[in-house]
């Protein structure tokens, strides 16, 4: 079974069988906030729903998956309940979601992504180079001064969490004519530092775990995201900090700043920045500089 | 009561029947590869079916009893030895006290599901004792059994019957050939017709790289993807795809070249396509699959997933009813 609908205003859903357990649905080809607004506010309202057999409603960037039981509920049964939701969506234009403006200080150009991008050159599109200096000559910036700058300078929209435990990936707020685009390591690299910000096609992301990775490395951060331990204070028990819709402004900051934000994390006391925020996908698309202005503020007022 | 680890085995750590409702925090569901093995040694000791046990892979640990216990092995041939004596698989036995359990090197399957009467011991993580090692989480210190361990066992809270077996019926054939049946979908319509023919038509080979995360195949012929302007965002290769979940069981194929099937601790999402999903029911096999043996993928349907699933249950029924 593989079948479309159409809605009133985004690209027709496409619902694939993955076996007897999952239930895929693309839909957008390409990355959109609007498909991804259309996949949050589907997947929150089915779980709203408590629907009987389903196991685990997982949105994705552009995409969403549900894995259900198929002696509760039927592949068909699951998919009418989404197309039926996915109407509701469209028919009822809701564009706001409540989340919040969070704040991730990066030590951009550091010297553990450093010494691991130089282990692994042979995998690398221009060995040369570091991975900034490739990123910012590929996307037209003078310098990778001003291209951490651009990085970030705009906010980003956590469109997906996953890959490996609490990993965000990041969608920057700004007209896609400005979006960053890297690709992908030639292959994928065996290691990768703890809380490397990384990039791959749109992308920005935040590795949770130190271990394999196929994204161009552009820094670090002290914030924990993930936390097994149960010794970050701003991680509930869910042990992941970050959910899909959150709103992220990077700050630049140099290294006697992430020696001491290091040090606040290792001893349980990292305090990110966090402000509650409503966004509205329709004044963002309306004026996308304003809204990034208005991040900030919202930031620095709090 | 507890049992030193004197040598780890290849890759063994302590599972159960896995967490659910995380994933899509990037947390996978864990637990035992075969689970069918999981739960038929929990079953033949009167452990609760779901307790922790050590899943073993294709080596087998040495282990060191500082009281009696009985133990069940189930899944892979690996011959359990108490001080150098051989003992039964699929059979509850005893260990005594002071005494070492060992195993010989694998004749046939991949994974050796090992109970011991009352269940492993260790804190339970968002509902399980499931060792998830990329995310640190669960089991002993979130990673495989090392030399030097302890683990420490629950109560023993039933009578165990020595000697009782596994019936015949129930006991696993292992093959050199899988046939893994796969539902094909996803973005299979992104493959070309003839790539997409024989890729079911033809042998895969296990590559070494084969554990928990994913199995890889080697073997076949490269994937060839319909031309394509590459859609914003997803990437430049023809085997991107704007990133999304990826369902257990899932078969990627990174740049055309080397199919992966996702497994129990596989990574929640990427940016390759899928181009199929192994069936519920044969997940089991999947985890019994050494590096190096052969496998061919044959494309069903739904229906024909659904009856292998209602097959699989009554197997399970039988096991939760056997004498």
């Amino acid at each position: 079974m593989s079948a479309t609908t159409s809605t009133t205003t985004g690209t027709q859903a496409r619902y694939s069988l993955a076996a007897d357990e999952f239930l895929f649905v693309e839909l957008s080809e390409e990355m959109t906030l609007e498909a991804f607004f259309r996949s949050i506010s589907i997947t929150q309202r089915l779980k709203a729903m408590s629907v009987p057999g389903i196991i685990e409603i997982c949105p994705a960037n552009a995409s969403y998956q549900v894995r259900y039981d198929p002696e509760q509920i039927s592949a068909g049964e699951l998919q009418e309940t989404l197309e039926s939701l996915d109407r509701e969506v469209s028919a009822q234009q809701v564009r706001t979601i409540e989340t919040r403006v969070i704040e991730v200080p990066v030590l951009y150009n550091d010297p553990w992504t450093h010494e691991t991008l130089m282990r692994f050159r042979d995998r690398h599109q221009d060995p040369s180079g570091t991975d900034l200096d490739y990123a910012a000559r590929i996307n037209g910036f003078d310098s990778v001064d001003a291209f951490i700058e651009a990085h970030s300078g705009s906010p980003w929209f956590v469109s997906m969490v996953g890959f490996v435990a609490g990993l965000p990936f990041m969608y920057q707020m700004v007209p896609r004519e400005r979006q960053i685009q890297v690709p992908k390591y030639l292959r994928p690299r065996t290691d990768t530092p703890k809380q490397t910000v990384g990039y791959g096609g749109c992308f920005s992301c935040i590795y949770s775990v130190r271990g394999a990775g196929g994204y161009q490395m552009f820094g670090v951060t002290p914030m924990p995201l993930y936390d097994p331990a149960d010794q970050q204070p701003h991680i509930d028990e869910s042990m992941i900090f970050f959910r899909p819709g959150d709103i992220v402004k990077h700050r630049a900051i140099d290294r006697d700043e992430y020696d001491r934000l290091s040090a606040d994390a290792e001893a349980g006391g990292f305090e990110p920045r966090v402000v509650p925020f409503t966004f509205d996908l329709d004044d963002f698309n309306r004026d996308p500089d304003g809204y990034a202005s208005r991040i900030k503020e919202v930031l620095h007022d709090h | 009561m507890t049992i030193d680890v004197i040598k780890p085995g290849l890759a063994t750590s302590i599972q159960d029947t896995g967490r659910q409702g995380n994933y899509h925090l990037g947390i996978p569901p864990s637990g035992g590869m075969d689970q069918r093995s999981l739960r038929a040694a929990n079953l033949l000791l009167g452990n609760p079916e779901g307790a922790a046990v050590l899943e073993c892979a294709l080596m087998g640990p040495e282990l060191s009893f500082s009281e009696s216990r009985c133990v069940a092995a189930c899944g892979a041939e690996m011959t359990p030895r108490i001080d150098g004596e051989p003992q039964p698989l699929n059979e509850v036995f005893r260990v005594p006290a002071g005494s070492t359990l060992s195993f010989d090197f694998v004749k046939a399957g991949a994974r050796l599901y090992l109970a011991i009467e009352g269940g492993i011991d260790v804190p339970e993580k968002l509902g399980s004792r499931s060792t998830y090692s990329l995310g640190s989480l669960g089991g002993l210190e979130g990673r495989p059994l090392q030399a030097g361990d302890h683990l420490d066992l629950l109560p023993v809270a039933t009578s165990t019957r020595e000697g009782r077996r596994l019936p015949e019926s129930l006991v696993p054939n292992f093959s050199k050939h899988y046939m893994l049946r796969v539902v094909p979908g996803i973005y299979d319509h992104r493959l070309t017709d003839e790539s997409r023919e024989r890729f079911y038509e033809e042998d895969w080979t296990v590559a070494s790289e084969a554990d928990r995360i994913g199995y890889r195949m080697k073997g076949g012929s490269p994937l060839s993807f319909i031309d394509r302007e590459p859609p914003f965002g997803a990437g430049d290769d023809p085997s991107n795809i704007v990133d999304a979940c990826y369902p257990i069981g899932s078969i990627q194929v990174p740049s055309g070249s080397e199919p992966i099937i996702l497994h129990r601790d596989a990574v929640s999402g990427g940016g390759y396509a899928m181009i199929g999903t192994v069936i519920s029911a044969d997940m089991d096999w999947v985890g019994q699959i050494q590096p190096h043996q052969k496998v061919r993928f044959v494309p069903v349907s739904l229906e024909a997933a659904l009856a292998a699933r209602a097959e699989y249950q009554q197997q399970m029924a039988a096991l939760r009813q056997m004498p």
